[in-house]
């Protein structure tokens, strides 16, 4: 098996969130298929929120970091399988 | 008088509190997250507490973990700073739950200002000029259409507990206005937890004027005068001053006079502000009461000789106000900025990350606070506000003059700040002329491209 992955990378250091608020359910599950421009978290960096994009489509394979857990600049957040 | 202190708060506000704490043989207390192990207030406290990991609902909004730091150390009082639990009435019935003096108001009073729309109704009960409007809570769309007609075009919507400009929409048409209204209803429960929203006629290109009161627990009010805090970015202070270029005397006993009016009539103690809108033809609006120590109260504090932090000590210990109003006299100018760890050639995108080198202004009539060091690894989970540089002048002109020279002395290397685009508002005709509004910004940005 041969198969194409890549990882959504953080823009910025911060805060990694996976829902958009506490009650809400997460953007992404593990196995759930992405679209290019699907938000799949957000990184709060000094009270800005910003929303992440998949930049190509694929399936979410694995979620790197623990909700609400700091990440740092460029580190993985999630690992995706190209489709 | 207190002992010991707990400051529930980080960054350069903790060590602003803990130096007039040193002054007046006060043992520190500081509390820090895993973030800021290695930061400035953890150093100068003579105790520092762990309360927890970086994201601030775990630690510096964890009300349980800084009340137990608070016991466990032996603390009598806590200061909360401003943000974080400062305004959280909660938190300040906890407090006094557990014997600890909050030094502020008490927590009903936190609710009763925090409830944008009670302190309305209470403020144009007591004859204070209010913007014309629904005062409570629209329980419509229909009820938004009658009061928009009543004040007239445009309107702006305004959410009962929130804040800080967060979630306020202009409406210019009646179609508008029942669009946005929807809109503003869903921004206001996702961020406040309150989907309650009120209506008032929209002031173009308003001043934001505010005054400082102090208040004992004997019934005892009095103002600093007022600050000028119109240079905004997206309702975020940048800039703010003492006093303000627009009042005169008149204005200013008659806006003073008004301002205690209210927190009187709240049941106000400790420090607060009183905020107004002002039009220009120089009607002015209540606004809304920060029941809180201010970022910018060094402005006050550079022209009125007097220290703020020390004042909410004593009035918290029980002490009285030995301040008259009459003896109350502003002298000369101060102007502050705040430094922000954001780049304001990426529209003031947040800026992290290590202090690689350093050199402060100095010199006669300048006062820098902050937290920063060589060094320093500024976290990106607070807030952006790395320093604030204060400086004081005989005149409007001679501040003006001390800051640019202050700025251009400010080096911070490894980050970006928002120090050049102070220079920049520094040396515009208009900020020198004092023509400014909390749209000045807005336009400058767009001029400067």
């Amino acid at each position: 098996m041969d198969k194409k992955i890549f990882t959504i990378n953080s823009p910025l250091s911060g805060t990694f969130y996976r829902r958009p608020s506490p009650e809400d359910p997460p953007y992404v599950e593990e196995g759930d298929e992405v679209q290019p421009g699907s938000v799949v978290c957000i990184v709060e960096s000094m009270k800005v929120f910003n929303e992440v994009r998949s930049e190509r489509a694929g399936i979410i394979r694995k979620v790197l970091i623990e909700d609400e857990d700091p990440v740092m600049i460029n580190q993985p957040m999630f690992e995706v399988e190209v489709i | 008088m207190f002992r010991k202190i707990l400051i529930a708060n980080r960054g350069e506000i903790a060590l602003r509190v803990i130096r007039t704490c040193k002054e007046m043989g006060i043992k520190t207390v500081a509390v820090y997250s895993d973030a800021d192990r290695e930061s400035l207030h953890v150093k100068y406290a003579d105790e520092a507490v762990n309360i927890g990991p970086p994201l601030s609902r775990k630690s510096y909004l964890n009300i349980e973990r800084i009340i137990t730091a608070a016991k466990q150390s032996g603390a009598q009082a806590v200061h909360p700073g401003y943000g974080f639990l400062a305004e959280n009435a909660t938190f300040a019935e906890a407090c006094a739950g557990e014997g600890l003096k909050f030094i502020g108001p008490t927590g009903k009073t936190h609710r009763l200002t925090g409830e944008k729309t009670a302190a309305l109704e209470i403020a144009a009960k007591e004859g204070i000029p209010v913007s014309p409007g629904s005062r409570g809570a629209l329980s419509s769309p229909e009820e938004a259409v009658r009061t928009a007609r009543e004040t007239g075009y445009p309107v702006i919507l305004k959410a009962s507990g929130g804040g800080g400009g967060r979630g306020m929409k202009v409406a210019f048409t009646e179609e508008e206005l029942i669009n946005l209204l929807s809109v503003a209803r869903g921004e206001a429960l996702a961020a406040f937890r309150n989907p309650d929203i009120y209506l008032e006629k929209y002031i173009p290109e308003p001043r934001h004027i505010e005054f400082q009161i102090l208040a004992d627990e004997y019934g005892n009010f009095i103002h600093l005068g007022e600050r000028e805090c119109s240079i905004q970015k997206r309702y975020q202070k940048l800039v703010e001053e003492s006093p303000s270029p627009f009042l005169d005397e008149d204005l200013r006993e008659k806006m003073g006079r008004a301002a205690v009016k209210i927190m009187r009539s709240v049941g106000y103690t400790n420090a607060g502000t009183v905020e107004f809108l002002v039009d220009a033809e120089k009607n002015f609006y209540f606004n809304e009461i920060n029941s809180r120590l201010q970022v910018e109260h060094p402005v006050t504090e550079m022209v009125t000789g007097i220290d703020l932090v020390r004042q909410q000590i004593i009035i918290a210990a029980g002490g009285r106000l030995k301040i008259d109003q009459e003896t109350v006299k502003l002298k000369g100018w101060s102007l502050e900025c705040r430094i922000n760890a954001e780049d304001p050639e990426e529209d003031f995108k947040p800026s992290p990350g290590t202090v690689e080198s350093l050199i402060m202004p100095g010199g006669f009539g300048v006062r820098v606070d902050t937290h920063l060091y060589n060094g320093y690894d500024i976290p990106p989970f607070y807030d952006s506000l790395i320093a604030k540089l204060v400086v004081w002048g005989e005149g409007r002109h001679q501040a003006i003059s001390r800051m640019i020279r202050a700025l251009a002395e400010f080096r911070i290397e490894g980050v970006k700040t928002t120090i050049p685009f102070h220079k920049r508002v520094m040396e515009d005709e208009r900020f020198i002329k004092g023509e400014i509004n909390t749209h000045f910004l807005a336009n400058l940005v767009r001029e400067v491209g």
